[in-house]
């Protein structure tokens, strides 16, 4: 019966979908404004229902309702309140849903926010999007539907992930997808202005804070999703260039070159083709890692369900870039650019630099990623690169990047005078060196540290040069200083926002290389009463004990942490799951601002009397969920409304 | 030198290093999936493998005092030797698939440095709990607790 019904509700959607989406470009090609009305009607029908479905679903698991599929397979009667919600979209089917209904979300904003400010572009950009979200319906319907009839009714179902039974759960998924499905508003909007030629800066004016809106989620999602692998998967990291991260961090890179290119055309009214060419590249990398995940053509550690799902978003993604590239060709008369680069020491270049240095490392992670799948093509040898491929290639193009932080925002656009250059990079870079150099006293040997060190200094002078002498004008114009802070942190609110969005990377570059430079680890195994030692801290075995919890047995171990005097008891544990092969570790910590003790449970003997523990000092790892929250403030100080009252 | 060709050189410096460093980070990270029989076909110690097969049932020797690890890994036509320091994951058993990394060295036995057990893509059926070792690890854990 649920499944009945919510089957029928989807099919509804499916079909509202297309015809809005059909309304909406024939009104906007006929010039029939009722039309475009009824595209509007049909959109906020297509959410309603979507809704009515995501409520439904939640409904079946809150009330274990075996007698639809989804359900029964994701759930069981063990499985605990809050997680029963969490499940919804703990699965391909559930995660579909939740991605078209923040595409509904997103069209009815759009529909709220620019039904009358963009009398021309909006209408495509309305087809646009029930296009798109007439697909995911159309996967929902086919190929991955949420509401099938589980035949006979199970009396249990088979349980959730138990990986999944935690609060990252909640906010990975959801950050990540309100990234993925927020370029699509961009996207549509571009599509929009090939469609109507009116490829100047209005799109981007327009789509500019949803940029950063989607922007920001995605970095919040990957953040959160490092934050999840390092506290539930065990391994002791928190990125590994698996396919999955890969298949998110590349829409990331290029919507990071996007965010950045954008104040050129502004500015200088160049780089239109490009502008468009990122933005179809961001939404079709997001599309293209749906593919990647959910065919199973590349093997990853995240075991996803897989199906006719690949094959349908393969052949979405190709009729997206195929149309979105016949459109460029369509207008190439229009994309001549009005401006012209004038000098190579310049804001235009080091912007330019920034975007070619992104979109190298996006082909980089690309080509990783799927050699296997060319080596196989190419030698028909199966042959694979991991992590140190990325880091070592990845690593001089970050830094780059990061050296480029603290010189764009403050070169001079056109062309920068030598004066101009003294007066804004002396100090900083007097600093950096200074820093590099007051490391190699302190004992760091590690050259990549030590440029890290420079690089990331230099970059937090530049903005601290520019913080400065900002407020100074302000001071001498006779404003007190918080109402100068203020009013300059709210007057330029965009720039700032930047400044401190750079900053927060600044944190996270500083804690990854940390966490690369000097973590150590090693594993022992103990008997009762026995100690290890690693990097100063003492680990000795107290106990093993045994707890069940509502849907799990679970194993933990007792370990006194201390380095001279006792500092904590870590209590980290195996998990046996009924439902599952083989137990899931469940690691412990003690986070620290200079480094994390990270414990995690390897075996034990059945008696309780012998433990073999991996043991980890993890250094600088806190500063990347630091600097994530430095960037969360500065993505909200940029995308506040722009003020534009007089002085 | 006009702007253009400036430009132009510099987007040619930068393809060229990007192209320089993937080709060198490839030939040194590149790790051959092979299978056991591959292996022992054609072996060449110190290079990088990526070996996949089943753990053989009564090959698994775990010394959890050294952290010695070793097994028998096996396609069916061919077995190699497998040895590693520390500990097994997770899904690592006997009887069941796993992927080891590492190299073949000349003392006749593949040095693992990596162990990945193989997750099964589908979310496997429910054992009902009755299961032999699930009960008795209960019962000796919690007999023994406390």
């Amino acid at each position: 019966m649920t499944a009945d019904l919510g089957y029928g509700m989807t099919l509804v959607a499916l079909v509202l979908a297309i015809y809005g989406g059909a309304a909406a470009a024939v009104g906007a090609r006929a010039g029939r404004p009722a039309l475009v009305e009824s595209a509007q009607h049909a959109a906020l029908g297509v959410f309603v229902l979507i809704t009515a479905c995501f409520a439904l679903l939640t409904y079946a698991f809150l009330t274990f309702d075996f007698s639809v599929r989804y359900v029964a397979t994701n759930t069981n009667l063990g499985t605990p309140f809050y997680y029963r919600i969490t499940a919804v979209w703990g699965a391909l089917e559930g995660s579909i849903i939740l991605w078209s209904w923040m595409l509904g979300l997103y069209t009815l904003i759009l529909i709220l926010r620019h039904r009358d400010s963009a009398r021309e572009l909006y209408p495509w950009a309305l087809a646009t999007m029930l296009g798109i979200l007439a697909f995911f319906l159309l996967v929902m319907t086919i190929a991955a539907p949420p509401f099938q009839r589980q035949v006979p009714v199970a009396a249990d179902g088979r349980g959730l992930n138990p990986l999944l039974e935690d609060t990252g759960m909640i906010t990975h998924p959801v950050a990540l997808y309100l990234g993925f499905t927020g370029f699509t508003v961009p996207f549509a909007f571009a599509m929009a202005a090939l469609i109507t030629g009116r490829i100047g800066d209005t799109w981007l004016v327009l789509t500019r804070r949803w940029t950063i809106v989607a922007w920001y989620f995605l970095s919040l999602g990957l953040l959160i999703g490092g934050w999840w692998s390092y506290h539930v998967l065990g391994w002791g990291g928190y990125w590994a260039w698996d396919p999955v991260e890969n298949a998110a961090f590349m829409p990331w890179l290029t919507g990071t070159a996007f965010l950045h290119s954008v104040m050129i055309q502004e500015r200088r009214r160049m780089l239109k083709l490009w502008n468009i060419v990122l933005v179809i590249l961001t939404f079709g990398l997001t599309l293209f890692g749906t593919f990647l995940t959910r065919s199973g053509v590349i093997a990853s550690v995240h075991a996803f369900t897989q199906g006719s799902i690949g094959a349908l978003f393969l052949g979405f993604l190709a009729l997206v870039v195929l149309t979105a590239l016949g459109l460029v060709a369509w207008r190439w008369e229009a994309f001549r650019s009005q401006g012209e680069l004038d000098s190579v020491v310049s804001r235009e270049s080091a912007f330019l630099l920034n975007n070619v240095l992104l979109i190298a490392a996006a082909f980089t992670v690309f080509f990783g990623t799927v050699f296997p799948l060319l080596s196989e093509a190419v030698r028909g040898v199966k042959v694979s690169v991991g992590a140190p491929f990325f880091n070592q290639v990845n690593v001089p193009l970050f830094l780059s990047l990061i050296f480029l932080m603290g010189v764009g925002p403050l070169i001079a656009w056109r062309r920068a005078s030598l004066e101009s250059l003294k007066r804004n990079f002396l100090w900083p870079v007097v600093l950096g060196v200074a820093a590099a150099a007051a490391a190699f006293i302190l004992g760091v040997r590690s050259a990549l540290a030590a440029l890290t060190l420079a690089t990331t200094v230099f970059v937090g002078a530049t903005i601290g040069v520019d913080f400065v002498r900002a407020t100074r004008a302000r001071l001498r114009a006779g404003e007190a200083l918080v109402p100068a802070v203020g009013g300059l942190l709210r007057r330029h609110n965009r720039r700032y926002g930047g400044f401190v969005v750079h900053l927060g990377i600044l944190l996270i570059a500083l804690g990854v290389t940390g966490s690369h430079a000097w973590s150590v680890q090693t594993e022992a195994t103990l008997r009762r009463g026995e100690t290890a030692e690693l990097a100063g801290y003492r680990f000795r075995f107290d106990d093993l004990t045994a707890v069940e919890e509502s849907n799990h047995f679970k194993v933990v171990g007792a370990f006194t942490v201390s380095n001279g005097r006792v500092l904590d008891v870590l209590r980290p544990a195996k998990k046996f799951y009924p439902q599952e092969q083989s137990p899931i570790a469940y690691v412990d910590y003690r986070l620290g601002l200079k480094e994390d003790v990270y414990l995690v449970l390897g075996d034990f003997a059945r008696d309780g009397t012998q433990a073999t523990i991996k043991l980890q000092v993890n250094r600088l790892v806190s500063w990347i969920w630091i600097g994530g929250v430095v960037l969360t403030l500065g993505a909200l100080l940029a995308i506040l409304p722009e003020r534009r009252t007089p002085a | 030198m006009n702007q253009w060709a400036k430009f132009l050189v510099g987007g040619a410096v930068i393809a060229g290093a990007l192209a320089y460093m993937i080709y060198a980070g490839v030939t040194q990270s590149a790790v051959y999936f092979v299978t056991p029989a591959e292996l022992r076909a054609a072996a060449v110690p110190g290079k990088a493998y990526r070996l996949g097969g089943m753990v053989v049932p009564g090959s698994l020797k775990w010394e959890a005092r050294a952290l010695d690890l070793s097994f028998t890994l096996s396609d069916g036509t061919a077995t190699v030797p497998v040895r590693h320091k520390g500990t097994p994951p997770d899904l690592f058993a006997e009887g069941r698939g796993a992927v080891v990394e590492g190299s073949w060295t000349a003392d006749g036995y593949f040095k693992a440095s990596l162990i990945m057990a193989k997750h099964s893509e589908e979310y496997k059926a429910p054992h009902d709990g009755t299961q032999a070792g699930y009960q008795e690890l209960i019962k000796t854990l919690r007999g023994d607790g406390r």
